[in-house]
């Protein structure tokens, strides 16, 4: 009996894009799909619910708290309340990781339309912005380092929870762990590990890179 | 011109930080509100501009109640200048000093043309104008701060202690570039201050608050520096009053005598010292035109032989005067006795040995 290879290239070779729903490749875009509609979802569902927080300071508390309590449930409970719900669809996953997105996002707006110091806000108003214009064009992009560190969290941990779900048949890259587990054959596992690590460190210089090209004026930058 | 009638403003937690405040503040003047920390200068200023809204009372600007201006049109009118600049982070320079005139429609083009003359009018190099606040000096923070208050042109300008982060040599030059501004500009100025020398050398009017918010006397520095209504305001203004106001009074009168042979000149009417028996001596110069008495006087103290050389813009002697006729000066510019002498008196005792202004008769 040989011993077995850490990775066997030729499984890989065949299993990625035989043209099935159990390509590598075809994961890998599953993947990609489910990581990022929840942040998505998250960003726009975010933005308003965050100004609402920092507009009516007692909403804050209880958004803050519901939230910081769906991001302590395991993110299996999640997936199976939803489950009765979905079905064994995407939806299944997406839903719970909107949640999470939504945890990490609505803090980071908040925070983020609290990074803007005072005397800037004060100077807006004392040169006579109306306050729609005064949000859209001071506060909202002074907020923008803060959002976007709150960003690069949110993608980055949605990322390595997609594959949670692929208990439910649904966790793009992560279906390979339970492929290899069942099977004792470590080289869809390692393939896995590699390609969600890859895909997070990638899509986390993407955002560093568009933190770069939006906020030049970003002090922060400077000594990053 | 801006006036306040009978204004207080009380906060919701029942603090009063204006107290019934009325007074006039003179179109194309600055206008000094000083007082100690809390008095409610902030308040006040803000008031202006509604960004706080008067609790009872008036302020109407060219005659007109400012409540019944729109607040962001009213405050498009009126350059608002802060301690921290407040510049917008995410705006290149050029873009910070355009923001009102892009508020009020202009073109980009006509804003940043506009900008970059700003700049330059409050001594910015214009190479500045692509950079972001964080790459700026707070003294060059400050100025772009000014220049985007001017940049529509509005007749007031609301300053807000903006000098008062930088350090001393800067603030003193940013005074002095206020100041020669306001010659060309002849702008209504409301500024706010703590420090009470900075008052008075931007002034020409100076209200005096107390904490309460309450005025404590509205007059023009060198009569602020003779005559303060009362303990508070003469404690206010601190020591060596007398001296202080010598810096009002011109020293154009200062009878001059003719250059003595002792006083050593170049060949271009230079002075470069009084000759003693160890050789040349320190000299001390004014230049009547320009300068104050306080500079004649400093000159004189100077001179090992209380003597200061007077000199003209070229720095060519123009004469001399003795500590006679400095004194001849000083006594003519005394400050009232007659009338005052209870106020005289406890000013002696409790701004102590500078204050000499009761002795001379
Ligand atoms: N929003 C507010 N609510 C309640 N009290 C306030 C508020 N703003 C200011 N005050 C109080 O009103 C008084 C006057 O404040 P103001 O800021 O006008 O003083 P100031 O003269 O500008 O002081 P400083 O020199 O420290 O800037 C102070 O006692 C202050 O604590
Ligand atoms: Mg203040």
């Amino acid at each position: 009996m040989t011993e077995e290879p850490l990775v066997r290239w030729d499984w890989i070779a065949r299993n990625w894009a035989n043209g099935g729903p159990t390509a590598i490749s075809a994961l890998l875009e599953n993947h990609v799909v489910m990581a990022f509609l929840p942040v998505l979802f998250g960003l726009v569902v975010a933005l308003p619910l965050g100004l609402a927080c920092v507009r009516w300071r007692w909403l804050y508390q209880p958004t803050a708290a519901l939230m910081n309590v769906t991001y302590s449930l395991p993110s299996l409970v999640l997936f199976s309340i939803f489950l009765s719900v979905t079905g064994l669809t995407r939806s299944t996953v997406v839903i719970p990781l909107t949640f999470f997105a939504l945890a990490v996002l609505i803090p980071a707006v908040v925070d983020g339309l609290a990074s803007v110091p005072d005397p800037v806000r004060q100077s807006a108003v004392a040169m006579g912005f109306r306050p729609a214009r005064r949000l859209l064009r001071v506060e909202l992009p002074v907020a923008v380092p803060v959002v976007l560190a709150g960003l690069r969290v949110a993608t980055v941990s949605s990322i390595s929870l997609v594959s949670v779900g692929a208990l439910i048949g649904q966790g793009g890259l992560g279906n390979l762990f339970i492929d290899g587990w069942q099977r004792q054959f470590y080289t869809p596992i390692v393939v896995g590990i590699v390609l969600i690590v890859l895909l997070a460190v990638l899509a986390d210089g993407l955002l560093v890179l568009a933190q770069r090209l939006l906020t030049p004026w970003s002090r922060a930058r400077r000594t990053a | 011109m801006i006036t306040f009638e009978d204004v207080t403003k009380r906060y919701r937690d029942g603090t009063v930080a204006v107290d019934d405040l009325s007074l006039e503040v003179p179109t194309g003047a600055i206008t000094v509100f000083v007082g100690p920390s809390g008095c409610g200068k902030t308040t006040s200023l803000r008031m202006i501009n509604r960004m706080i809204d008067a609790t009872s009372g008036r302020i109407t600007l060219d005659g007109q109640d400012v409540r019944e201006i729109d607040p962001p049109t009213l405050r498009r009118g009126i350059g608002y200048v802060i301690q921290q600049a407040g510049l917008f982070p995410h705006r290149k320079i050029v873009d910070n000093v355009a923001t009102v005139p892009y508020l009020l429609g202009w073109s980009k083009k006509k804003a940043r043309t506009r900008a970059m003359e700003l700049l330059e009018l409050v001594g910015l190099d214009p190479g500045l104008a692509g950079r972001y606040p964080f790459q700026l000096s707070g003294g060059q923070q400050q100025r772009v701060g000014v220049a985007r208050a001017l940049a529509a042109d509005p007749p007031v300008l609301l300053m807000d202690e903006p000098f008062s982060a930088v350090d001393p040599i800067v603030r003193a030059s940013l005074q002095d570039e206020l100041l020669r501004l306001q010659s060309e500009l002849r702008k209504t100025i409301v500024f706010v201050t703590h420090d009470i020398d900075e008052a008075v050398k931007l002034g020409d009017t100076v209200a005096v608050m107390r904490v309460g918010g309450r005025l404590a006397q509205m007059a023009g520095p060198a009569t602020l520096l003779t005559e303060p209504a009362d303990d508070f305001v003469r404690e206010f203004l601190g020591r060596d009053r007398g001296i202080r106001r010598l810096s009002f009074i011109s020293a154009k009168e200062v009878r001059l005598s003719p250059s003595p042979s002792d006083l050593v000149t170049d060949e271009d009417g230079r002075a470069l010292g009084w000759r003693t028996a160890d050789g040349l001596a320190a000299h001390g110069t004014f230049n009547p035109e320009t300068d104050s008495l306080r500079v004649a006087l400093d000159a004189a103290l100077l001179s090992p032989n209380g003597t200061a050389v007077a000199v003209d813009e070229e720095g060519r002697v123009r004469g001399v005067a003795g500590r006679d006729a400095i004194d001849e000066l000083l006594a003519e510019y005394a400050p009232p006795a007659a009338g005052r002498a209870p106020g005289g008196s406890s000013g002696g005792s409790s701004s102590g040995a500078g204050d000499s202004e009761g002795a001379p008769a």
